[in-house]
């Protein structure tokens, strides 16, 4: 069905997850490939935030196995596990109480990174999504939902992680905002070259973002496609995706990887 | 003005029971947080534990203090003093302030800001110290000081069952039929309450995030 990496990044194997007599996830196998950004696309209740909080162990599965770097998540100390994993969210979740400066810095400093070490880590990062020094001072409620989301990212960054997850990350921004962010997002991938996992239930995103969709309906993979193929796709869902959100899609795909 | 005159006059008096009023509201809303805080905590995570553990406080609290005071008063180690005893049922009115707002500061912090801190890593104890307690400190102190105001008032009842206080002033004016006697108690007692009120609450303000 898809490109079968020899050693992959993240790999589902087999993936169930039940929850009160629901089955969230049904029999789930994928991989991602190192450096590679993966889409996870599918509409409320698919399953792909399930998918996605398996990989930092926020979810762990019924039955079958997640392995990052190889490695069940009970063959590793799962809190070391997300330390290397950066994690985006669509409520971004900043700490209300901490600095701009002590939010992106946060993961460094359970790592035990010196101030210095920090302070230029978080300058530098604030350069690396596009905001002014001057913003590390300040607190998350004087940010607009852009900055908020800018200062997400780097938090997520900090700490150079190989891993990527992005829930919905962009969808509560407006389309302006939305639509930079996601420029910058394909400049700063090209730079950093970590390996994503994007959650959208966003068509265009999707095509915009990924190197390859996963389209998940029902707790279920449907079809792992890249977003050429995605728009040509004779696949019930696929298609009915497509023509959901219209004409235009051909151009929008891969504008960014092109 | 009589009261004025009875207050300067038996002013060591007043200042004695005054402390004795403070030792035991302080103590016992010491005990009611090293107990209470903890608890909310626990109950906070632990959503099976949360019902039974305030409906506990909330029964206590119920319990007329005049009834539990006499209730208590057998009890052998805490019978032999009455300070003790009276430390110990304004301790149990105290919880459940104090459990409850706890329990509601924690369960107050934004969901996304814990799953973003689980997800970067945190341990239960960063994420407890670093972010919930911060974010929940003044929600917690304001259980306090309702457990505060509550107690100054409870403790004058202390005096009933000789654990000392500004009751004693009460009681005393009450047996003598005397305003004065009954005033010298409860005007100091009103003034601890509202400058107990103000003081946590002026640290419930230094200490709210942003």
């Amino acid at each position: 069905m898809h490109a079968i990496d020899a050693n992959p990044v993240i790999e589902f194997r087999d993936v169930s997850y039940r929850v009160q007599g629901t089955d969230v996830l049904r029999g789930l196998s994928l991989q991602v490939a190192k450096g590679e950004t993966l889409v996870l696309l599918g509409r409320s209740g698919s399953g792909k935030t399930t998918t996605l909080k398996m990989v930092n162990g926020l979810v762990s599965p019924t039955s079958g196995a997640v392995l990052v770097n190889g490695a069940t998540h009970t063959d590793v100390d799962v809190i070391r596990l997300r330390r290397g994993i950066g994690y985006v969210i669509q409520e971004v979740g900043l700490f209300p109480h901490f600095t701009v400066s002590r939010n992106i810095g946060v993961v460094p400093k359970i790592e035990g990174w010196n101030d210095a070490r920090i302070q230029a880590r978080v300058q530098e990062l604030l350069q690396l999504v596009g905001l002014s020094p001057e913003i590390a001072s300040r607190y998350p409620h004087q940010l607009s939902g852009g900055q908020r989301q800018r200062v997400g990212v780097a938090r997520a960054l900090a700490a150079d992680p190989a891993i990527l997850l992005m829930d919905e990350p962009f969808g509560a921004l407006d389309p302006l905002t939305r639509d930079e962010l996601q420029r910058e997002f394909l400049s700063l991938q090209r730079r950093v070259n970590k390996t994503v996992v994007f959650v959208t239930h966003d068509l265009r995103e999707a095509l915009r973002l990924g190197s390859r969709i996963a389209l998940m309906e029902a707790g279920k993979l449907v079809t792992v496609l890249s977003p050429h193929e995605f728009v040509k796709s004779d696949d019930p869902w696929a298609s009915a995706y497509v023509r959901a959100f219209g004409d235009g899609l051909e151009s929008a795909a891969n504008r960014g990887t092109s | 003005m009589n009261v004025i005159r009875f207050l300067l006059q038996n002013h060591t008096q007043v200042l004695e029971l005054t402390m004795e009023h403070l030792w035991l509201v302080g103590l016992s809303t010491a005990f009611a947080m090293l107990i209470g805080i903890p608890l909310g905590i626990i109950i906070a995570h632990r959503p099976s534990w949360n019902r039974p553990v305030l409906a506990s406080a909330n029964i206590i609290q119920t319990i007329p203090s005049l009834a539990l005071f006499g209730f208590l008063l057998p009890v052998p180690w805490l019978g032999a003093r009455s300070d003790r005893l009276a430390i110990l049922a304004l301790t149990l009115y105290a919880l459940l302030p104090i459990i409850r707002n706890t329990y509601a500061g924690i369960r107050g912090v934004d969901a996304a800001v814990i799953e973003a801190g689980k997800g970067m890593g945190l341990t239960e104890s960063q994420l407890l110290f670093q972010v919930e307690l911060p974010l929940a400190v003044s929600v917690i102190l304001s259980g306090v000081r309702i457990a505060v105001v509550i107690s100054v008032g409870l403790a004058t009842i202390a005096a009933a069952i000789g654990a000392g206080g500004l009751g004693e002033f009460i009681f005393r004016g009450l047996a003598m039929v005397d305003d004065r006697v009954i005033l010298a108690g409860a005007i100091p007692a009103a003034i601890l309450a509202l400058l107990a009120d103000f003081g946590v609450g002026w640290l419930e303000r230094r200490l709210r995030p942003r």
